[in-house]
């Protein structure tokens, strides 16, 4: 049972208070933000999981654990080399979720564009910063959002101002040091996109060294004007033992395009949130994701895509492997508000079961306040084909060699909609690596020693 | 020593007896047929030669090159040589074709003890074989088979059978679907792999096909076996007077 809202809130007064302490220059409108996330999440607590939005995935682990901040913290650069992306416009570096100026890499982006951290804009005053940070992340509805505000003090900052045009990927690294106790970061992005600008922008999150459990609770509002065009990749890379609760939440302005693409691999519980707001007329989304767990992990999806405003449309397409005793979980919200005629949604969740013992739950929820829309979902689990493995094999192609290949075809889907061939070749890469090289139904990295985390429960 | 031999082979899924004893010999550089009429067996026996599992063997061998195929895996016969085209070719999103051909080849050269090949040298060998069989670049990139017409599928398979150059090629009504400007490609494809050296094996349902790719024998397979064998006017007779004609002899295959 899950009664984790009774459960004293270890460490987090303290870690808000010692924030107070410790933030140079707080700027008031900051200090508000700040103490409403931080009421809102002690009136509620964390979630249980006879919270709809919660049911499938108990973060009891998560409550019942005594998290201290990270520490500031320095790594080598060669640490950092193998998660560095060839072609980037530029890495910024963030260890135990502040920004690391040594470690970052960021000449060379065109005028006008800042990228950078997110305490320092706040700390030099940036308008956009103080305009737009906290003004769409629902603290009331999320617990985690409510937390991550109250301990808000670092994370990525990317301004694009109007028309400016980003090619290459401009690359968020966050880079968790577990350490002798279980330690917590709350990274906090902000992304803003003024009319016409385009680029993409990666969060890749890693773990670097052994040690107790991490817990990173990363929050990015992503903010694009009217007829821009943002791409946003979150890789989740982390280490076996991690806890990663992540939320992005955009608002899309006229004929706004974003994409949000999810690669998450790593971690022990997972829930990743992806949130849109269709908030202008014509705007459009993608939410492009994949998600391969093994092992006892366990990776929660939770979409929730708003249509606000006529003839906007979103497409969803979120394929799963799950391999072990893993657990997914995908929860597909479409809410079409009352003034969103015409709104074109499709929602589509596949699934491949390796072993008898994974097990998914897919979700679809459709509210519609709307009477003029079209809206469909469907969802399929299955293992890999008989007929497809048959056909790869009567080639000469090994049984382990086959199921692999199925593997990768399946988050091919994925890297096919991902039109940033710097990111798809990058990704390409990091899937190929995760599979094992054989696929015999083996979790990747057997024998590693995985923390029960459903059992701190 | 013959490079096919099938002895007495009984084969059933689900409880469903298909193969009720067929003898056939293939030698090398011959071309043969086999016909007969829905549901007697075809595509089973070819699937069976190209191990699929989901067949089982209640009597009878098969040695290939003198190696008991029923023993392997359908990897191992197609690293030893053997091609089965599929009447229905599977489609599979997310690899692209070229991607696909070139483990595929990869993995015979390497059993063969022969160096793997890498794109830069594989890719000119593959569009020649496309060329032959009038398949446009485009093919290399797209997933295999995705979206295909049937026409297609079916030159793709015969691309498939050029670019591995199996010793015995089996092909299940690969002509079945195919317009005649499609079915002079293939015939002409398949053609070009006649050698002193290789198996054919050509499943087919009507006698068109044989007009261009005329075979040495020709087998009429009823009912799980083979009743009647002969040279290429037998194909003719059956076009004339239909399958029934060859029921009633329970002739003795084997050349
Ligand atoms: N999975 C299965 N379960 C039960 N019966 C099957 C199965 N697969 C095939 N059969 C049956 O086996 C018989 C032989 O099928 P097969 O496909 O070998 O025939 P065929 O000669 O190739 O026919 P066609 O000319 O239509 O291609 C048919 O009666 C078919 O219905
Ligand atoms: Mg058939």
């Amino acid at each position: 049972m899950a009664i984790a809202t009774t459960e004293p809130l270890r460490g987090y007064p303290e870690a808000f208070f010692e924030l107070d302490s410790r933030a140079l220059r707080q700027p008031a409108w900051l200090r508000e933000l700040r103490e409403r996330g931080f009421a809102r999440f002690r009136d509620v607590g964390f979630p249980t999981t006879r919270n709809e939005d919660w049911r499938f995935t108990n973060v009891n682990a998560i409550a019942q654990t005594a998290f201290q901040p990270a520490p500031a913290q320095s790594v080598t650069f060669a640490a950092l080399e193998p998660f560095l992306i060839p072609g980037a416009a530029c890495h910024l570096v963030f260890v135990n979720g502040q920004y690391a100026a040594r470690l970052s890499r960021i000449a060379g982006l065109p005028a006008g564009v800042e990228a950078g951290s997110l305490g320092e804009a706040i700390q030099n005053n940036r308008k956009p910063a103080e305009s737009h940070l906290g003004r769409y992340l629902n603290v009331e509805r999320d617990a985690f959002c409510a937390l991550n505000t109250a301990l808000l003090e670092d994370g990525g900052y990317v301004y694009l101002p109007r028309r400016a045009d980003v090619e290459a990927p401009i690359c968020l690294l966050f880079v968790s040091l577990p350490g002798t106790i279980p330690s917590m970061a709350h990274p906090r992005t902000l992304i803003v996109a003024e009319d016409e600008a385009q680029a993409s922008i990666v969060e890749q999150y890693i773990s670097l060294g052994a040690g107790e459990v991490f817990f990173s609770n990363s929050a990015t509002e992503l903010v694009a004007g009217e007829g821009a065009v943002v791409s946003h990749y979150l890789v989740e890379r982390q280490d076996r033992n991690a806890f990663k609760i992540s939320t992005l939440r955009s608002e899309q302005a006229r004929s706004a395009n974003v994409t949000s693409h999810s690669i998450l691999l790593g971690g022990a519980l997972v829930r990743n949130n992806v949130h849109p707001v269709l908030a202008g007329e014509g705007s459009e989304c993608l939410i492009n994701g994949l998600f391969i767990a093994a092992g006892k992990q366990h990776i929660d999806n939770y979409m929730l895509v708003e249509h606000a405003r006529p003839h906007s449309s979103s497409r969803q397409f979120y394929n799963g492997i799950l391999d072990g005793h893993s657990r997914g979980v995908f929860h597909g919200r479409i809410i079409v508000h009352k003034d969103a005629q015409k709104t074109d949604a499709k929602q589509t969740n596949r699934n491949l079961l390796l072993s008898d013992d994974a097990q998914i739950d897919t979700k679809p929820q459709l509210e519609i306040y709307a009477d003029d829309v079209k809206c469909t979902h469907g969802a399929t689990i299955g293992q890999v084909e008989e007929n497809a493995l048959f056909y790869l094999r009567s080639r000469g192609i090994s049984e382990g060699a086959a199921r692999r290949l199925l593997l990768l075809a399946f988050a091919n889907e994925c890297l096919e909609r991902m039109k940033c061939p710097v990111m798809r070749a990058y990704l390409e890469g990091v899937i190929q690596a995760w599979l094992p090289a054989t696929s015999t139904g083996a979790p990747p990295e057997a024998g590693e020693i995985e923390r029960r985390w459903e059992e701190a429960g | 020593m013959s490079m096919l031999e099938i002895k007495n082979l009984h084969a059933k899924i689900n409880n469903h007896f298909i193969l009720k004893g067929v003898d056939l010999v293939v030698n090398a550089g011959e071309v043969h047929s086999i016909m007969g009429p829905n549901g007697s067996g075809k595509s089973t026996l070819a699937q069976v030669l190209a191990r699929r599992e989901t067949y089982e063997i209640t009597a009878g061998e098969v040695l290939f090159g003198g190696k008991d195929l029923l023993s392997m895996k359908p990897e191992e016969v197609a690293c030893e040589g053997l091609f089965m085209a599929f009447q229905y070719p599977i489609e599979i999103p997310g690899i692209s074709n070229a991607y696909f051909l070139r483990a595929a080849l990869n993995a015979i050269r390497k059993f063969r003890g022969e160096e793997e090949l890498d794109a830069m040298d594989f890719l000119p060998l593959l569009k020649d074989k496309m060329r032959l069989l009038d398949m446009d670049e485009r093919f290399l990139n797209r997933a295999v088979n995705e979206g295909f017409s049937g026409g297609e599928k079916k030159r793709n398979e015969i691309v498939q059978m050029a670019v591995l150059e199996p010793r015995l090629a089996i092909l299940d009504e690969t002509d079945s679907g195919l317009d005649i400007d499609a079915l002079r490609i293939v015939a002409k494809g398949v053609n070009l792999m006649r050698r002193p050296d290789r198996g054919i094996l050509l499943v087919t349902h009507y006698q068109r096909l044989l007009n261009y790719i005329v075979p040495d024998f020709v087998h009429v397979l009823v009912d799980g076996k083979i009743v009647k064998s002969g040279g290429p006017e037998l194909a003719l007779e059956l076009e004339e007077k239909g399958y029934g004609w060859a029921e009633p002899e329970a002739a003795t295959a084997i050349r």
